[in-house]
């Protein structure tokens, strides 16, 4: 919607102007011709002419070339508009907003854009918005002015700096603005820069710092550079181990998550549900399926996704109970080959369904991205979203296990299903939803998964051991046993990782819970008393 | 069951005295090899009676997963230890065969380098790995093919059995130890060729791999391999240590209280079935001609359990008779109906363990006993204990 | 005894049944095309889509009277991503179903695993897959990318000014022989044109790998030196997701440090959701938005074909295509399926390629192609960024590793010898001729 009320909003801009104005001595086709046939570095002289211009609809010009919509109809070198309609482009001419009807593909060109066009374009457009009311796109404007040896960008930081209020934008300032005194100044002014660098978190910073290092002839000076590259080399490590612990949790929260569903069917009930990682896949496929149908309603779409997961998996799980485990009581090694069977079954009909290839799954705007500490800690927001999510399934979990009849029935049943049947307990009925449960939070599960991984058939086979791994490591039955051994082998997992790689890392960390159940053959948290035996 | 009475003849017959279907099943297994044999070697190609060399390696592949499903059979379906990760001992005997087929290869490899295999040469490696040396000798290399997997699981077996790991527990961790050595051999730097694996095999002691003779032979050692392996299991679990083992099987706390030293009885059973799929693992190689990390796969050795499920635990030759027909209808779906072949193959798992849960054995072997004893007089009471 | 003759009795049954039932087939006079992709298990995900274009290129040729008067008739075998049954049913489709040709494998493993059973059995196969070289075997033609046509003119590409001279590398890969050899012939040309060994970082992951948080952070600090920098992704299959998601989230643009990926496609982009990745790059010898009449045909023909007009187009789908043709071109030509026959009529075959341009075979077995540099676009498709002048003829042994440097393949008299080593003059490790 956005992209099209832009686009309107422009055409009658444009409409109102009639004619783009243009960088002195060039006509529509000459510019044209020049975009498409020009070599790349004079498309960057044009690029940094448009968008640097004071004529609004230059800078027109190039917002809609580095978002890619510049087409140049090939017959008459004028800028149009395009719209997909099927296989053919609606075209509307830039210029005059006049329809120019469908055309085939072919018939337009798209202005060729690069990385480094759209780095020209995106720095010189975003010079505007160091006045901008919004803090990031501030923080952005003036990273990017940082390290730049322009004279024009130290008259900009300047201004900045006398309007700037937040104070972390203010550092990030004077820190450019010491860069030039370390390019440029004198001695003591040197001197005074690399002490206000020394506080920056800035990559920028460091590796300016670096180069003066080298040729700085002034012993003072020096010493202060080696002071200040120290200060920063030690706060680097600091952050660095708190990011490493938040990879850590982050790792633990999506083995939490995949494994808690199992920690119910498994842990509680005793069946070994190889069905189990099917169960997350029909909760990602459940997401894909949702954003299909609501493509407007990106943001809202996992919202509507985490119920209808819940139902999908759940009447899934609730099916399989009734119809095949049912009959497996009491032999649970025959619930491994009978989940084995349907795992193969749900996974052939995926791919029967939806095809064999992997599905897009969108991240919501409010997903993406990541909430910046400091220029050297920054945590990507999906994960973080996921961290929460997992706390609040595993709570609510344990609250309905714990504080609900429905909980209560489940425990009795699973404890002492001949004692429970004989107080009235429909056991039968309360087999059928604890594994509906189970396969539902697993189906939840699928919908926060399918924003980090892939949404295929083979989904639920990548997750299905290490969740296994994570239920018997944290001991059978035992929720809280679960959630200490994901979050644990998730920390632990990514300790290894920087010096040994990500393989041995997950070689030693499977060796370790190997040699960890010699230890405590029961797991983490064992259970107590006589269900042990049976 | 009547092990007191005495019995005339040789070891073999006395083994097999007790054991009807076993009698059945080997004589079925020694006409089959040897007509198959006759068909492909002795009867011309044009022949409608000819069997192709095709046939007989690929029936020379499912005598191994035979073997293999024995294996398992012995430490499952008798001693109660349901090991997910029995792929990774079949694995092993294949990698330290692939190794003594590797070297062979000489100097015959792409880059023509007399000492190193040729991913080796193309890791830029200058020289043999310590454990690479000697493969070029047979002996060795067969001593390796089961002392490698026998030495793993005596490793395994002897921690695991010790600290009483038992039940879903140790089936977990069975999965843990095959998945990761699937990751350590995907590793190209552990330098048994990464994902590729070994393949490319020119001969075997001197015979070419793709002579007709040399796969006929081969096809013929499994047929005797799971022959004998099975007299081997059979001997065992028919012995007073096979009795103990049951025993374990049923009510391991018991059979501890009564003075038996279970880990023991568990290890033994454990060594020798993981040798024994060391051996099959060895004789697969040279048959399919690749060895890859993927045999470490835990879905493999799942499935592994699935043919034994299918077939009957507890029996050694159900064991059997799972492994080849799973396998069969594998290869005939595959080829028929490609597309549809996962359904069957979930159906048939999902079927068989809701209605046959004794597996194939369980229905054929009353319906046979029924027949006979209407025919014979009805002192027969042999019923097959499966447990 | 009595069970002797009954079984020999049975399998005397069984095999005239058969036998019989092959007769009747033989008699109609078709040429059977084997095809030998997983179309289960891990890999089905990518060589279905080859399958169905396998398919349909039969499905047109019949359309067409089939070849030499004969209709072309498909053998689909599904050897489930399991490495040992690509041995196994290229086995069964040579010895009993007695296929003409074989379209198949993805993987380098799949085909070192079919190998020797096409050299034992004199079959042909058609490989359509970008891979590592190294190899040329008599039996086989690789359809796809050697690493001379896709790996080395993507560096030159990056080092360029149109790829923002990039002059500091990051080399992320799988754990297997095409990333593994990739980046060492990778490394050796980088080095060989002035880069220095600490700017270039080499990573491997494992297979599938789903959490790429620390990766990333440290390709992020890589990237922060100062110098501009790029990463060369040979990163494979399902593990490219989980990598670009975190590439986006941790606010790594393809403006800071571009992604220029060896195994991302149109098949895998529609699996994503492009808009983070725009500018990001691939380098392939056919992108879905070539502009040529060949290529709009193509297209609509496989859209109608599989019943989907979303449906995409990629690289190994032009290498199916392109040996299939030059395959047929070839029987017309030597007028017989027969093997021997074909492969000598098939060198120096032309056929179109979907780029506007021509493919020529040559006698290493391998092809002349153009390379080609595309940008992801957020529609999941590329835009042709750049591309080499002419074709660039695929060289099986690379001339940056010194073991296969002094090696050359040529099926032609007289060296007729696919790893002929000019320093020894041996050819080894091949036993015909």
């Amino acid at each position: 919607m956005n992209v099209i009320q832009r686009l309107a909003a422009l055409v009658f801009l444009c409409l109102s102007t009639t004619v783009v104005a243009l960088p002195e001595g060039l006509s529509e086709p000459l510019l044209s011709k020049q975009l498409l046939k020009g070599s790349w570095s004079e498309r960057e002289t044009l690029a940094h002419h448009l968008a640097t211009s004071q004529e609004s609809s230059s800078i027109q010009l190039a917002e809609l070339w580095l978002d890619g919509q510049l087409f140049v109809l090939k017959s008459n070198q004028t800028f149009v508009l395009t719209q997909k309609d099927g296989r053919k482009y609606q075209l509307t001419n830039l210029a005059t907003g006049e329809d120019l009807g469908l055309h085939k593909k072919r018939a337009v060109k798209k202005v060729p854009l690069n990385n480094k066009l759209r780095k020209i374009l995106r720095n010189a457009l975003s010079v505007r918005d160091l006045q901008s009311t919004d803090t990031e796109l501030r923080r952005t404007a003036i990273a990017n002015l940082l390290g730049d040896e322009n004279p024009e960008s130290y008259e900009l930081l300047k201004t900045a700096s006398r309007t700037e209020q937040k104070r972390e934008l203010k550092e990030l300032i004077s820190s450019g603005l010491a860069l030039f005194d370390l390019k440029n100044g004198n001695e003591e002014q040197r001197l005074s820069a690399v002490q206000i660098l020394g506080e920056a978190n800035n990559s920028v910073v460091y590796t300016k710092l670096q180069a003066q290092k080298a040729i700085e002839q002034d012993k003072d000076v020096l010493a202060v550079i080696n002071k200040s590259i120290d200060d920063i080399e030690q706060r680097r490590k600091f952050y660095g181990a708190v990011e490493n612990t938040f990879f850590g949790l982050s790792l633990g929260s999506v083995l939490l998550l995949s494994a808690i569903g199992l920690a119910i069917t498994f842990g509680v009930m005793g069946v070994i549900n190889m069905a189990h990682g099917e169960m997350i896949m029909l909760g990602a496929y459940t997401t894909y399926v949702v954003q299909s149908l609501l493509p407007d309603h990106i943001g809202a779409s996992l919202f509507i996704s985490l119920p209808l997961a819940f139902l999908v998996a759940g009447a899934t799980g609730v099916l399989i109970e009734r119809t095949v485990i049912r009959h497996l009581y009491g032999r649970p090694l025959e619930t491994l080959l009978a989940t084995f069977g349907v795992s193969l079954i749900l996974q052939q009909a995926v791919r029967t369904i939806f095809s064999p290839l992997n599905q897009s799954v969108i991240t919501p705007e409010w997903m993406s991205g990541s909430i910046v500490i400091n220029e050297m800690l920054s945590l990507t927001v999906n994960r973080l979203v996921v961290i929460g999510f997992s706390l609040i399934v595993f709570l609510g979990l344990l609250f309905v296990l714990r504080y609900t009849r429905a909980g209560l029935t489940m425990r009795a049943v699973t404890q002492n299903r001949a004692m429970a049947s004989s107080m009235g307990i429909r056991t039968g009925h309360v087999d059928a939803l604890t594994f509906g449960l189970g396969s539902g939070i697993a189906g939840i599960a699928g919908v926060a998964l399918s924003q980090l991984t892939n949404v295929g058939p083979n989904l639920g086979q990548n997750y299905i051991i290490d969740s296994f791994m994570v239920v018997v490591f944290g001991g059978v039955g035992n929720l809280w046993g679960t959630f200490v051994a994901a979050m644990g082998l998730g920390i632990a997992n990514k300790f290894i990782e920087p010096w040994a790689g990500a393989v041995i890392a997950k070689i030693l960390v499977l060796i370790f819970i190997i040699l960890f159940i010699q230890k405590r053959p029961r797991g983490l948290f064992a259970l107590k008393g006589r269900a042990v035996e049976s | 069951m009547n092990s007191t009475q005495t019995i005339k003849g040789g070891p073999v017959t006395r083994l097999l005295l007790n054991d009807r279907g076993g009698r059945w099943f080997l004589g079925c297994l020694a006409v089959g090899t040897l007509s198959v044999l006759v068909l492909n070697l002795l009867v011309p190609a044009s022949s409608p009676l000819h069997v192709s060399t095709y046939m007989v390696t690929l029936l020379g592949k499912y005598l191994c997963y035979g073997l293999l499903a024995l294996a398992l059979d012995l430490v499952w379906g008798y001693c109660g230890i349901l090991s997910l990760g029995h792929g990774a001992f079949f694995a092993l005997g294949g990698y330290a065969m692939g190794m003594y087929l590797m070297r062979q290869i000489g100097d015959r490899g792409v880059y023509g380098n007399p000492e190193l295999p040729d991913f080796m040469v193309f890791l830029n490696w200058q020289e043999l790995p310590w454990y690479w040396q000697g493969f070029d000798q047979f002996w060795l290399a067969a001593v390796m093919v089961m002392l490698a997997p026998g030495l793993l699981a005596f490793l395994f077996g002897w921690l695991a059995f010790r600290s009483r790991v038992t039940g879903v527990y140790l089936s977990i961790i069975t999965q843990a130890l095959t998945y990761a050595l699937m990751l350590m051999f995907f590793q190209n730097d552990f330098g048994f060729g990464g994902n590729n694996g070994l393949t490319d095999f020119k001969d075997i002691l001197g015979y070419d791999l793709q002579a007709d003779g040399t796969r006929a032979v081969l096809f013929l050692l499994s047929s005797v391999a799971l022959i004998v392996g099975y007299l081997l299991c059979h001997g065992l679990v028919s012995s007073r240590y096979g009795r103990v083992l049951v025993a374990v099987r049923d009510a391991e706390s018991r059979a501890r209280f009564l003075g038996y030293r279970v880990e023991h009885f568990k290890l033994v059973a454990f060594v020798i079935s993981a040798v024994l799929a060391g051996i099959a693992g060895a004789l697969y190689v040279p048959q399919v001609g690749i060895i890859n990390p993927g045999e470490f796969s835990p879905i493999y050795s799942i499935e592994l359990v699935i043919w034994v499920a299918i077939g009957g635990r507890g029996s050694l030759y159900g064991a059997v008779i799972g492994a080849l027909l799973v396998n069969y209808a594998k290869t005939w779906f595959t080829g028929a109906f490609p597309e549809v072949w996962l359904f069957a193959l979930g159906a048939l798992f999902v079927v068989s363990t809701l209605w046959l849960p004794k597996g194939i054995v369980g229905i054929v072997e009353p319906l046979i006993n029924k027949f006979k004893q209407r025919k014979s007089e009805p002192v027969m009471q042999e019923v097959v204990d499966h447990g | 005894m009595k069970t002797l003759n009954t079984t020999v009795k049975k399998i005397a049954l069984a095999t005239s049944i058969s036998l019989a039932a092959a007769a009747v087939q033989a008699s109609e006079e078709t040429i059977k095309v084997g095809v030998l992709h997983s179309l289960s298990g891990t890999m089905a995900i990518s060589e279905t889509t080859l399958k169905d274009t396998v398919l349909m290129l039969i499905e047109q040729q019949n359309k067409e009277g089939g070849l030499l008067g004969k209709k072309l008739e498909p053998v689909v075998v599904d050897p489930a991503s399991n490495w040992p049954l690509f041995a196994e049913k290229a086995r069964e489709l040579l010895v009993k179903e007695e296929v003409d040709v074989i379209f198949g494998s993805w993987t380098s493993v799949s085909r070192k695993s079919a190998l020797p059973v096409l050299e034992e059995l004199n079959g042909l196969m058609f490989y359509p897959v970008q891979y590592e070289g190294e190899e040329s075997s008599k039996n086989v033609f690789y359809t796809g990318a050697a690493p001379n046509q896709q790996a080395i003119p993507a560096v030159d590409y990056l080092m360029s000014e149109a790829g923002d001279s990039v002059d500091r590398f990051v080399l992320a890969g799988t754990d297997y022989v095409y990333p593994r050899t990739t980046n060492k012939i990778l490394e050796s040309y980088l080095k060989s044109k002035g880069v220095a060994e600490s700017d270039i970082m080499v990573n491997y992951t494992p297979f599938g790998h789903s959490d790429w948080q620390t990766i990333v952070s440290d390709i992020k600090k890589f990237g922060s030196a100062g110098k501009k920098t790029a990463v060369i992704s040979t990163v494979n299959g399902d593990a490219n997701v989980p990598f670009y998601k975190e590439l986006g989230n941790q606010g790594l643009s393809a403006e800071d440090i571009p992604v220029i990926a060896f195994s991302v496609g149109e098949e895998e982009l529609s699996g994503i959701d492009t808009g983070p990745l725009v500018g990001h790059l691939a380098a392939w010898n056919y992108f879905m938005s070539a502009e040529s009449d060949v290529n709009d045909e193509f297209i609509e023909t496989w859209q109608a074909f599989i019943k989907d007009e979303e449906r995409v187009t990629n690289d190994p789908m032009e290498a199916t295509y392109i040996g299939f043709n030059m395959w047929a071109k070839a029987v017309e030509k030597a007028g017989t399926a027969e093997v021997d026959s074909v492969r000598d009529a098939i060198y120096g075959v032309t056929v179109p390629n979907l780029t506007g341009g021509y493919a020529v075979m040559n006698t290493n077995h391998h092809l002349t192609k153009p390379v080609l540099i595309g940008e992801i676009q957020d529609d999941g498709q590329f835009e042709i960024v750049w591309k080499t002048s002419g074709g660039v003829i695929g060289d099986a042994w690379t001339d940056y590793l010194p073991e296969s440097a002094k090696i050359i393949a040529d099926w032609t008299a007289p060296v007729k010898c696919g790893n002929y080593n000019l320093s020894t003059s041996v050819c080894s490790g091949q036993k015909y001729e």
